[in-house]
């Protein structure tokens, strides 16, 4: 029997409360689930008799499906709710409309919202196991999870690897995942992006910031471009974008600067040939759609131990 | 807990495998054909040696694969609290093969039952046969081994421990008097 320092937690809505092995063996219960998706039989009865439900109050066509799909391939039922076409367009409230599904006894929620925070209100709400599928600019544990293995899954390790994260963190909730979780793992973590979109707090030990790209990709072992996320930035954060291009746009010039073998990893969905060129992302560095058939491996992982004997 | 009875010493459980041995190759005349798949953790040692044991008697080398079957367990509670997942490795077709199915103590059913739903979700073997070290009874689910090495009849209070030098660095069966609430094994 494997024994964890942590009491088993009942949310992923961030790493507090999660012990470095029980993250640790997310990642290792991850291989299994991937060999699960190679199988004539894609699915095992593992949750059978749980329903969960998937609420995105912002729109995300790719993690819902992944979380989805992962839900289904361990034998839950899902429900979907769509802010867009939900009674909160009437006035509902949050609360009531996690009460009412809570009363219809789902026994899972997967949460995505604009606001910080509202993963954690869900929680609250429904008293339900809750995994945050992104929470404003402030978290998005599972997409850090895929990221750790990923690149674990390229070196063996994260043990001393150096990973680079290019572009506008300031906006990036898979920016500060991935900086505790792969610090926590034992990788050296570089921040890079213009001054404007670079918040010094997330500076610590291992976590080194740059506005240089090239200084930034220097000894890095994977380079992750993020989206720019223009949709957010409502004030002067940016010069232009042919000036971001030529400073920060992850490419094959840049990854010269980098670690021989170095791979390329972006959250998606990408804009392609602005923070990242085309060649790359579709280059042999790219561990782009590696990362999306990883992603539901990591997930049904997730679910599983979150979930397993919870009925 | 306490140590009640020696059931079986290595000599013993030596002889017992042979006599595995030489039934599933009477009943299947001959090793054409099978393969033999180890249920975590102690029915994979116990596979190799009756693998190494055909090969002895038949000069055949017949595949040999691990299963885990956590993701398949119904006592969730029990697995709740050792939620590391162990490899499945099947690196043959079953489909052309009488599969035998190995584990070391055959108690409830319940991990047969997993097992063969997790088989079964791998592929679709000619049949499937269940050898077993050890048959303690208490059978919850209509489930009977093929092959038996020790038939042991105990109390639920009782734990029956398998030791092999693979996983425990000896080779012996014991009985043990459980204190509390009965559990699997």
């Amino acid at each position: 029997m494997t024994a964890f320092s942590d009491t088993r937690p009942r949310h992923l809505l961030d790493f507090q409360g999660w012990s470095t092995e029980r993250l640790t063996a997310i990642l290792d219960n991850a291989d299994t689930m991937l060999s699960v998706l190679d199988r004539p039989v894609r699915k095992v009865p593992a949750l059978q008799g749980l329903t969960v439900c998937t609420v995105f109050f912002e729109n995300s066509t790719r993690t819902r499906i992944s979380f989805e799909l992962a839900a289904r391939r361990m034998s839950a039922d899902v429900v979907s709710f769509a802010a867009s076409s939900s009674s909160l367009s009437k006035g509902e409230s949050l609360r009531d409309t996690i009460e009412t599904l809570t009363a219809y006894k789902v026994d899972a929620f997967i949460v995505r919202h604009e606001a910080s925070g509202a993963a954690h209100r869900v929680a609250q709400f429904s008293g339900k196991p809750t995994i945050n599928a992104g929470d404003g600019r402030r978290a998005h544990p599972t997409q850090a999870l895929l990221d750790a293995y990923t690149i674990r899954q390229e070196y063996g390790d994260l043990a001393g690897r150096n990973v680079t994260i290019i572009g506008d963190v300031r906006h990036s909730r898979v920016a500060r995942s991935n900086t505790e979780l792969l610090t926590r793992l034992g990788a050296n973590v570089t921040l890079c992006g213009p001054a404007t979109l670079l918040p010094r707090d997330l500076a610590g030990e291992r976590v080194t910031l740059t506005t240089d790209a090239r200084t930034a990709v220097k000894g890095a072992h994977t380079v992750m471009a993020l989206r720019l996320q223009t949709e957010r930035m409502d004030a002067g954060y940016l010069g232009s974008l042919p000036e971001y291009i030529q400073g920060y746009q992850v490419n094959e010039a840049l990854m010269e600067h980098a670690e021989p073998g170095a791979i390329v990893l972006h959250p998606g969905p990408m804009n392609r040939d602005l923070e990242i060129s085309a060649d790359t992302a579709d280059g042999p560095r790219s561990r782009i759609l590696k990362q999306v058939e990883n992603g539901q491996a990591v997930r049904m992982s997730v679910l599983y131990h979150l979930l397993v004997g919870r009925a | 807990m306490q140590l009640k009875a020696s059931i079986l010493t290595s000599e013993e459980l030596r002889r017992a495998l042979t006599r595995i041995a030489h039934e599933i190759l009477e009943r299947n005349k001959g090793a054409e054909g099978l393969a033999l798949v180890g249920v975590h953790t102690r029915g994979i040692p116990l596979a190799a040696r009756l693998a190494a044991k055909l090969r002895e008697l038949e000069g055949v080398d017949v595949p040999l694969g691990r299963l885990d079957i956590t993701l398949y367990r119904d006592d969730l509670s029990e697995i709740a609290r050792q939620p590391v997942i162990r490899e499945t490795q099947l690196d043959f077709d079953m489909q052309p093969r009488r599969i035998i199915l190995v584990d070391d103590v055959l108690y409830t059913g319940r991990t047969v039952r997993a097992a063969l739903d997790a088989l079964l979700d791998l592929g679709r073997p000619q049949s499937i046969q269940l050898a077993v070290l050890v048959d303690r009874g208490h059978r919850e689910l209509p489930i009977r081994a093929d092959y038996v090495g020790k038939n042991l009849p105990t109390a639920r209070t009782e734990l029956v421990k398998v030791k092999l030098e693979e996983t425990d660095g000896v080779d012996a069966v014991e009985l043990w008097e459980r204190d509390g609430t009965p559990e699997q094994a």
